[in-house]
């Protein structure tokens, strides 16, 4: 992006199937634990469902919010609130202007629930029954809304909707909105709230979940020779991105550097990615460029692996070319193995794994991979957490999106 | 099925609790809904469309704006209801 602005990690939250809380979830996620459940919900047996399970939040947005919070805002949106008051929090409540303080909050899918709700009033009662606040909890942008609302900023609030590569998207965009002077605190994030009956059928008609109903603690398994497919997850995942400069100034406690955003775009299709994985070696090039690093340079990755027979493979190949060499100094991590796939909250909450991993110097672990693909020449954290090397350290998180939005955003330790 | 005149009440003010978070004792005949209870355009008429719900009545759009209190929503709804 050219401009000398470091841009650095000073506040973490997140709610997802494996914690309610950053601190929960990271435990969970190093201790290997899934978030996959058997879906209770009546809806799921009344309109048959092939599949019937999914990862929910392991604590539910309405233990935390008010009544009136949970009446006024989308699912998505709620535990959007629930990760930026984590993360603003986490923080330190930085004291900056609003004009100097931004939000960019994505989502993949938006409002469904309220949207399907609404209409089911309007389809069963008529259009007087309508609530009036229907638009402004279903539009995608509703969550950046209420979080620019939640915080006060006023250096602009936008939502990057990019489906399951929303999330990384928007930390890559607040991150450019520091470098390029718009702003010195931007709280950036995805969220995703969508385990309802017509994603899961669309998902499910398109082939692209697990049918594992007997084992859905075991049905997220990217890379295994098994896999067949991904698990629907919702959460939400919030970072603080500040300048270094404020930050330092106001002496918070720095987690890692945003080093490199990369972006591409496919151009090949809506749904699968290009098979060549050339656009996603490219986000990844570019994410490495604008660092000033090389592949040689990258210790760990985490990956998108959602689990399914395609996406993995193209993306180790990706993943492979981009390390160069062996590329067996670089483990990578598929988190999704744990929380499922979080589509639009992905990026953001994988980013935040990544920010934790090179900070701590230890990569997640990857579970339910019993034999790996033989396609697959990347060295997965299969059998446990993994430790980095200590001293400076930079890993990349992946992130890419049906309509072939890929995103790599390069993490580095202080 | 008509309500009595403080059965309408006591429902006005659970919709305005559910939806203000107002504690229900606060939803007095003569608080005004906007200088009292601090409610917005786009509360007050999440509030009417769920009181037509609950009270069976019809509320015209043209009308909300006469409601300015409390106890003309409960006046209008219980003759409406008659």
């Amino acid at each position: 992006m050219g401009t000398s602005t470091r841009v650095v990690v000073t506040g973490l939250g997140a709610t997802s199937p494996i914690g309610g809380d950053v601190p929960s979830t990271w435990e969970a996620a190093l201790a290997g634990r899934s978030g996959v459940r058997t879906l209770e919900a009546d809806w799921v047996a009344k309109y048959e469902l092939p599949v019937t399970f999914a990862g929910q939040l392991a604590v539910p947005a309405d233990a935390i919010l008010s009544k009136q919070e949970i009446r006024r805002m989308d699912p998505s949106t709620q535990i959007a609130i629930i990760a930026t008051r984590e993360a603003w929090a986490d923080a330190g409540s930085p004291d900056v202007p609003g004009e100097r303080l931004g939000a960019v909050v994505s989502t993949g899918i938006g409002g469904v629930w309220t949207m399907l709700n609404a209409w089911d009033t309007v389809r069963d009662k008529g259009a007087r029954r309508v609530l009036p606040l229907s638009v402004p909890m279903l539009m995608p942008n509703a969550a950046v809304a209420n979080v620019s609302i939640e915080v006060g900023a006023k250096a602009g609030a936008h939502a990057t909707v990019s489906a399951c590569a929303s999330g990384a998207e928007a930390i890559g965009y607040a991150a450019e909105m520091i470098r390029n002077g718009r702003a010195d605190v931007v709280v950036a994030g995805g969220t995703e709230a969508c385990i309802h009956a017509l994603p899961m059928a669309t998902f499910a008609k398109m082939q692209a979940l697990s049918t594992r109903n007997d084992d859905p603690a075991g049905a997220s398994r990217p890379y295994d020779v098994t896999r067949d497919g991904f698990v629907m997850g919702e959460g939400a995942g919030i970072v603080v991105l500040e300048s270094e400069e404020h930050a330092k100034a106001r002496g918070a406690r720095i987690y890692a550097v945003i080093g490199g955003v990369g972006m591409s775009a496919d151009a090949y299709d809506v749904a699968p990615p290009d098979p060549s994985g050339d656009g996603q070696e490219r986000a990844m090039r570019l994410a490495l460029k604008d660092a000033g690093v090389t592949g040689r340079d990258i210790v760990h990755v985490n990956a998108h692996a959602t689990s399914t027979p395609v996406g993995d493979g193209v993306e180790a190949k990706a993943i492979r070319r981009m390390l160069g060499g062996e590329a067996d100094h670089a483990v990578v991590s598929a988190t999704k193995s744990m929380t499922g796939h979080l589509l639009g909250g992905a990026g953001a909450l994988e980013t935040i794994f990544t920010v934790l991993a090179v900070q701590q110097h230890i990569a997640p672990p990857t579970i339910n991979v019993n034999e790996v693909d033989a396609d697959i020449d990347i060295v997965i954290t299969k059998n446990g957490p993994v430790d980095l090397p200590q001293g400076q350290i930079a890993a990349i998180n992946n992130s890419f999106g049906f309509g072939g939005h890929n995103v790599a955003l390069l993490v580095q330790s202080v | 099925m008509a309500n009595t005149e403080q059965e309408v009440l006591d429902g006005l003010a659970e919709i305005v609790n559910e939806e203000t978070g107002l504690p229900t004792d606060s939803v007095e005949r003569d608080k005004s809904f906007t200088d009292d209870l601090d409610i917005d355009s786009l509360s007050m008429m999440t509030i009417v469309t769920l009181a037509e719900e609950k009270f069976d009545v019809r509320i015209p759009d043209e009308e909300v704006k006469n409601l300015t209190t409390v106890g003309d929503a409960v006046d209008f709804i219980v003759k409406a209801q008659a």
